[in-house]
C-alpha cells in the first residue's frame, strides 16, 4: 500500500498543518511509514501553498510526489496546478465555496470553510478537510488523526480542533456512501 | 525530566533532527546567522540550548558565528553553527583557524543553489567541494552526509564525536529537502548514545598541547582551567608558540592532513546496498541516495543487477571502498545535485571510462524514473 496525498491552497488555510498532522498520525499512531513535504519560500501567506504527504507500509525512499493518489484542493489555484497530475482513478476533495472543479473524475465536494464558519472560526477548516479526508482514503483511524490532532494544535485549541475534525469526518463519511462524484451538498 | 536527550518518536523535519542530535551529543553553544535553508536549526537551537543551560547567540555575521564556536570549543563546551549559501562562505577563514587550532567544532550546512544568492528556498550539493577545500592552506577535513531524518540525528552526533577523537572540524553536509523533510526520528534512552566527551590534560608545566603524531592526538585544555595554553593560527611547534622554520611547517602541514588521512579507514561509513551481484553500481550521498534507491529497487524487478553505495561521509573520502566496488562492476553511476563533484573524485579512483554521471540542478531530486533511465541504458 502507497498512498500519495496533495494538499494544495493559500498560504493561511493551515495547509501546512493539515499535511504534518496527517503524515504524523500515520507515522506516530498507525504505525505506517509517512513522509511530508511542505511548500517552502515566501508564499508564507495569501500565496500558493501545498504539503505532500506519502504514506506506505514499506519504507518511502523517493519523498517527492510525481503523481498524486488524492489531491485536496482549497483553492482554484492548486486546484488548477495539480488536477491535471492526478492518477487517473485518484481522488479529488475540493471545497466547492472555493474551486470551481472543470475536469470529470471521482470528486468530493467538501464545504470546509463553510463547516469551520459555522463551527464559529474559518482558521479550522484544514482541519475539518482532514476530517473528511479520513473516512475517504480509509487508511487511517479516526481516533490515530485526532491523537496527531491534539499533538500538532496549540495548546487550548483542542476541544474546537476536535469539533471540527468530528464534523469533517461525518460529511466525509456520508460523502462515502453517496454515489460519486457528490453532486448535491448538505451543510 | 532529563531535558538534553528528549527520548521518544517524534514526526519532525531534518533541521530539527539535527538540532536535537546536537543537543544529546552534549553541544552547549550555538552562534549563527539564520539563513535560508538552515533557520529552523537555529530558530529550535534558539529555544532548546535554555532548557540545558547551554547559550544561543544570534551572531552580527558569519564570521563573527565561526570565531564565537571557536572560542567556545576553547573555553571547554562543545560548540556548533548551521548554515546556508553565501553563510558557508563567510565562515571559510575561521573554519581554517579553527583547523589550525584544532578545535572541535560542528558546522551544518544546509545546502542550497548557488553560486551566490542563487536559490535561497531550493536544494543542491553544490558546496562539497567547498567544504573539503574552502578555506586556504592544505589540510583535511571530515564531511558527513545523512539521506534520511533519522541521519540528521545520528550523523550529527557523529559529527560531534569525530571532532572531538581528532581535534578537527567536522561539516555536516545537508541540503534543502532533506532540512525540511518531515518524518519519523526515533530518539533513544541516554545510555543507549555513544558520546566522545572532551578529553582533558593533566595540568602540569612542559605538556606538548600540539603533539604532532597522527597516532596520538593530545588532550585538549580549556581556558579558565588552570592551563597555560596558547594558541594561535600561524604556524606553532608542539608548545602552540610561533615559530616559521620550514621544518616546523612541514611537520605541523603534514600532521594536520595525516590525523585524518591516517585514520581514514577509522573515519568512513558507508553503506553496501544490493551489491553483492551487481554489474552497475550507483555512487551516491544525501538526498539523491534517496532516488537511487527507489532506482536500484524498480530495476532489480526488471531482472538489472544493479546495487548502490551510500556515501554517509564524503570527507575523507573513502577511496578503498570506492575502488573495491568499481572493480566489481562494469559501470559506476554517480548522482549528485551539482554539475560534477564526487563525481571528479569518483573517476580518480575508478578511472574515467567507466563512470557516468546525472547531474541535477534546481528544485527536485533526481526522479526516480530518470535515473532508472540510465540504469537501463548502462545495461545496454
Amino acid at each position: 500500500m502507497k498512498l500519495e496525498i496533495v494538499i494544495a491552497g493559500f498560504g493561511g488555510q493551515g495547509i501546512i498543518k493539515a499535511g504534518l498532522i496527517v503524515g504524523s498520525a500515520a507515522s506516530l499512531f498507525t504505525g505506517l511509514n509517512a513522509c511530508f513535504v511542505r511548500s517552502y519560500g515566501p508564499e508564507a501567506r495569501g500565496g500558493a501553498c501545498k504539503a505532500e504527504v506519502i504514506i506506505s507500509d514499506e519504507e518511502i525512499d523517493y519523498p517527492k510526489i510525481e503523481k498524486p493518489d488524492v489531491l485536496v484542493a482549497m483553492s482554484q489555484e492548486g486546484y488548477e496546478k495539480y488536477v491535471e497530475k492526478v492518477k487517473e482513478k485518484g481522488l479529488i476533495i475540493l471545497d466547492p465555496d472555493l474551486v470551481e472543479p472543470f475536469k470529470p473524475g471521482r470528486i468530493y465536494k467538501v464545504p470546509a470553510t463553510r463547516i469551520a464558519e459555522k463551527l464559529g472560526k474559518k482558521i479550522v477548516a484544514n482541519v475539518v478537510m482532514i476530517g473528511a479526508l479520513t473516512p475517504l482514503i480509509k487508511v487511517l483511524k479516526p481516533e490515530d488523526v485526532e491523537n496527531s490532532l491534539v499533538r500538532n494544535v496549540p495548546p487550548g485549541t483542542e476541544k474546537l480542533n476536535l469539533k471540527a475534525f468530528r464534523e469533517g469526518y461525518e460529511y466525509g463519511k456520508i460523502s462515502l456512501k453517496q454515489k460519486e462524484p457528490v453532486r448535491r451538498i448538505n451543510c | 525530566m532529563r531535558r538534553d536527550v528528549l527520548t521518544g518518536e517524534y514526526f519532525t523535519e531534518g533541521d530539527i533532527a539535527c538540532a536535537e542530535g546536537a543537543i544529546a551529543a552534549g553541544c552547549r553553544f550555538f552562534a549563527g546567522y539564520p539563513i535560508t535553508p538552515s533557520s529552523e536549526l537555529a530558530e529550535h537551537m534558539a529555544a532548546r540550548l535554555p532548557e540545558v543551560d547551554g547559550v544561543f547567540i544570534q551572531m552580527e555575521d558569519e564570521l563573527g558565528s565561526m570565531a564565537a564556536v571557536i572560542g567556545a570549543s576553547w573555553a571547554g563546551v562543545k560548540s556548533m553553527t548551521a548554515t546556508s549559501g553565501p553563510g558557508f562562505s563567510l565562515m571559510q577563514e575561521n573554519i581554517g583557524l579553527a583547523i589550525m587550532t584544532e578545535t572541535p567544532c560542528v558546522i551544518v550546512n544546509i545546502m542550497r543553489g548557488g553560486p551566490s544568492t542563487g536559490q535561497p528556498t531550493k536544494s543542491g550539493q553544490q558546496d562539497v567541494m567547498q567544504a573539503k577545500w574552502g578555506s586556504h592552506g592544505d589540510y583535511e577535513i571530515i564531511a558527513v552526509c545523512p539521506s534520511t531524518v533519522q541521519e540528521m540525528f545520528d550523523l550529527t552526533i557523529e559529527a560531534f564525536n569525530l571532532s572531538e577523537i581528532y581535534r578537527v572540524p567536522v561539516i555536516v553536509l545537508g541540503d534543502e529537502i532533506l532540512g525540511h523533510l518531515t518524518e519519523k526520528l526515533v530518539i533513544p534512552q541516554p545510555e543507549e548514545i555513544e558520546i566522545v566527551e572532551r578529553r582533558k590534560p593533566p595540568i602540569k608545566e612542559g605538556y606538548s598541547w600540539f603533539k604532532f603524531n597522527p597516532a596520538s592526538i593530545p588532550a585538549m585544555a580549556s581556558f579558565g582551567e588552570g592551563f597555560k595554553v596558547y594558541a594561535t593560527g600561524l604556524t606553532h611547534d608542539e608548545t602552540g608558540h610561533p615559530d616559521m622554520s620550514p621544518e616546523t611547517q612541514t611537520k605541523l602541514v603534514k600532521y594536520l592532513c595525516d590525523k585524518v588521512r591516517k585514520n581514514a579507514d577509522r573515519i568512513v561509513k558507508y553503506k553496501e546496498i544490493m551489491l553483492d551481484d551487481a554489474e552497475i553500481a550507483i555512487i551516491t550521498y544525501g538526498s539523491p541516495v534517496r532516488s537511487a534507491l527507489s532506482a536500484v529497487k524498480r530495476a532489480r524487478k526488471e531482472g538489472i543487477k544493479v546495487g548502490l553505495l551510500k556515501l554517509s561521509i564524503v570527507w575523507p573520502f573513502p577511496e578503498k571502498i570506492v575502488k573495491k566496488v568499481s572493480e566489481e562492476v562494469d559501470t559506476v553511476v554517480v548522482l549528485e545535485m551539482n554539475y560534477g563533484q564526487i563525481l571528479r573524485e569518483v573517476q580518480r579512483v575508478a578511472g574515467l571510462e567507466r563512470v557516468k554521471f546525472l547531474p541535477k540542478f534546481g528544485e527536485d531530486l533526481h526522479k526516480p524514473g530518470e535515473v532508472l533511465e540510465l540504469v537501463r541504458r548502462c545495461k545496454k
